[in-house]
């Protein structure tokens, strides 16, 4: 059975490496990314020292270190989910023999791992030779922070799926799964440190979910978050993605049963 | 005339679509709205820190952001081909469009219309007469036809661009890889383009103008010294950048070989 999930893995690895358009592009246009919010930030710093409890130098680190993580943790599962429900294929994805939220799952896991080594360390690299970022020499923090990553992954795959299988329930879900995306973006730190919201909104995403996809690895590798804290920072991961497992089964378990195949 | 009554039987069937899933139609207008006013959050929170962002003031942030949402709901409305690769060109769909009179092009755009996307422009030009209204400008009585020139050039821009984007899709056979992450690009245009450094001043204002869309027009009514001539030359960045956004198109068609099955 693993190895069929393994296989899942691969294939999806391979196909992602067919197009190659895709991560030349992919590169350019995450430095892109990575450089245009770097003088959006120097810009609004102007001459203050800290803000929101960064220093410019920290900024630069998180933001590039940011970007970086969101190639990897980053997929488009929800839009295929809607697109398997509205087309009717997700009949036949049900009768084969296997799970199909781990199938998309391990999908979408072997899409990250591509762009993990095909956008995000290149990238990484020319963002260390544009940018004053400064990445930690710490092995011991880098082991912890790939550890919380692969949590970021799970998460926001949990929240896509989520998202995905609202299709079963209203058909065309392109509204939500456009709001999704921004509000992970946003709330996850990704666009703004947690640190620089309002104490309300600080307080609020501090009970959400979003923050454990970016800010609270990116907080860890920039050392933001250290020692103790930073174990603490992974426990808030897990206890998410436990947390989140308990609505999509509910939902899984739902929407088999209104299955409507529309079309075929 | 021939064409205006295939766009009102198109805005027909879109009706029909749409009310077929009425819940969804509203959900869509809200949560379009909502990215914007998340938008919109950044600049406040990032205001919340410093005064002035490279000598602009938060209203005149927010007056830009209102302008740009204007542009940005014609083209949702209209150019938004996200998927267009995956349905048409890897599955074959286009053989369908091509084998009809109407130019392939109109059809997809009347195909894949958004009406509802128009609420964004609105709100935008709300939020854009809101901004002004706080920084006290006084718009002479022409002043609103340049909003509307300069409004028609940044689509122009919008559709120019995109529609080069999606036919990228017929010269490789990528799946819908660049169309998606260009979204966050087009949206370092609604900030003054002196905070960057020359490479992304320079890529911004001549390669991926989008600039053109939001800072540049924009600064136009903020009497901004530095932009004036710039906003002016809209009209005719959008014209040029349409034009070849369809030559690429035309070009690519005729690579179109259909998908087999």
């Amino acid at each position: 059975m693993s190895s069929l999930y393994l296989d899942l893995i691969r294939i999806r690895f391979l196909t992602m490496l067919a197009y190659r358009v895709n991560y030349y592009s992919g590169i350019i246009i995450y430095s892109i990314n990575i450089g245009a919010y770097y003088f959006l930030w120097k810009a609004i710093y102007g001459d203050a020292e800290s803000l929101g409890g960064f220093t410019v130098a920290e900024m630069t680190t998180y933001v590039a270190i940011s970007w970086m993580a969101r190639a990897f943790y980053f997929n488009n599962l929800d839009r295929e989910i809607a697109r398997e429900i509205k087309d009717g294929s997700v009949a036949i994805q049900l009768i084969r023999p296997y799970r199909y939220l781990v199938v998309k799952t391990m999908e979408g896991f072997g899409e990250g791992l591509f762009r993990l080594l095909m956008f995000s360390v290149p990238g990484m690299c020319l963002a260390l030779l544009l940018f004053p970022v400064q990445l930690p020499t710490d092995a011991g923090k880098w082991l912890l922070f790939l550890l919380m990553l692969f949590f970021s992954f799970l998460i926001n795959t949990q929240i896509n799926l989520l998202t995905g299988l609202f299709a079963f329930f209203v058909e065309n879900n392109e509204g939500m799964m456009r709001l999704k995306r921004v509000s992970v973006d946003l709330f996850s730190g990704l666009i703004i440190p947690i640190s620089f919201f309002p104490v309300w909104a600080e307080t609020l995403l501090k009970w959400l979910p979003f923050q454990a996809i970016t800010y609270l690895p990116s907080s860890v590798i920039t050392g933001r978050i250290e020692g103790a804290e930073a174990y603490a920072a992974l426990g808030t991961q897990i206890v998410w993605f436990v947390l989140l497992i308990i609505p999509i089964f509910g939902v899984w378990r739902l929407a088999r049963k209104r299955l409507i195949v529309q079309g075929g | 005339m021939y064409y205006a009554s295939i766009i009102v039987d198109y805005l027909k069937t879109y009706m029909k679509t749409r009310m077929t899933y009425r819940a969804d139609f509203w959900i869509e207008v809200v949560s379009d709205l909502a990215y914007q006013v998340m938008n919109l959050f950044f600049v406040l929170v990032v205001f919340q820190h410093t005064n002035l962002l490279a000598g602009w003031t938060r209203e005149e942030i927010i007056f830009i952001y209102g302008y740009f949402m204007i542009p940005y709901g014609i083209f949702s409305c209209f150019f938004d081909l996200w998927d267009f690769a995956d349905r048409y060109v890897i599955k074959g769909e286009m053989d369908r469009v091509l084998t009809r009179p109407v130019h392939n092009l109109v059809q997809l755009v009347l195909e894949n219309a958004d009406p509802p996307a128009l609420f964004g422009s609105l709100t935008g030009f709300l939020i854009m007469v809101y901004a002004g209204w706080q920084l006290g400008l006084e718009p002479r009585w022409y002043d609103w036809l340049v909003l509307l020139v300069l409004v028609i050039g940044s689509a122009m821009i919008y559709g120019g661009i995109y529609i080069a984007l999606t036919s990228v899709a017929f010269y490789s056979d990528s799946k819908t890889g660049i169309v998606p992450m260009m979204y966050n690009i087009q949206n370092y245009g609604r900030y003054p383009v002196d905070i960057y450094n020359k490479t992304i001043r320079f890529l911004l204002t001549w390669v991926i103008p989008f600039a053109f869309v939001g800072v540049y027009p924009a600064a136009y009514f903020l009497d901004k010294e530095i932009t004036r001539i710039f906003a002016l030359l809209t009209p005719l960045v959008g014209a040029i950048v349409l034009m070849l956004g369809v030559l690429i198109w035309n070009i690519g068609v005729k690579r179109y070989r259909g998908a087999g099955s």
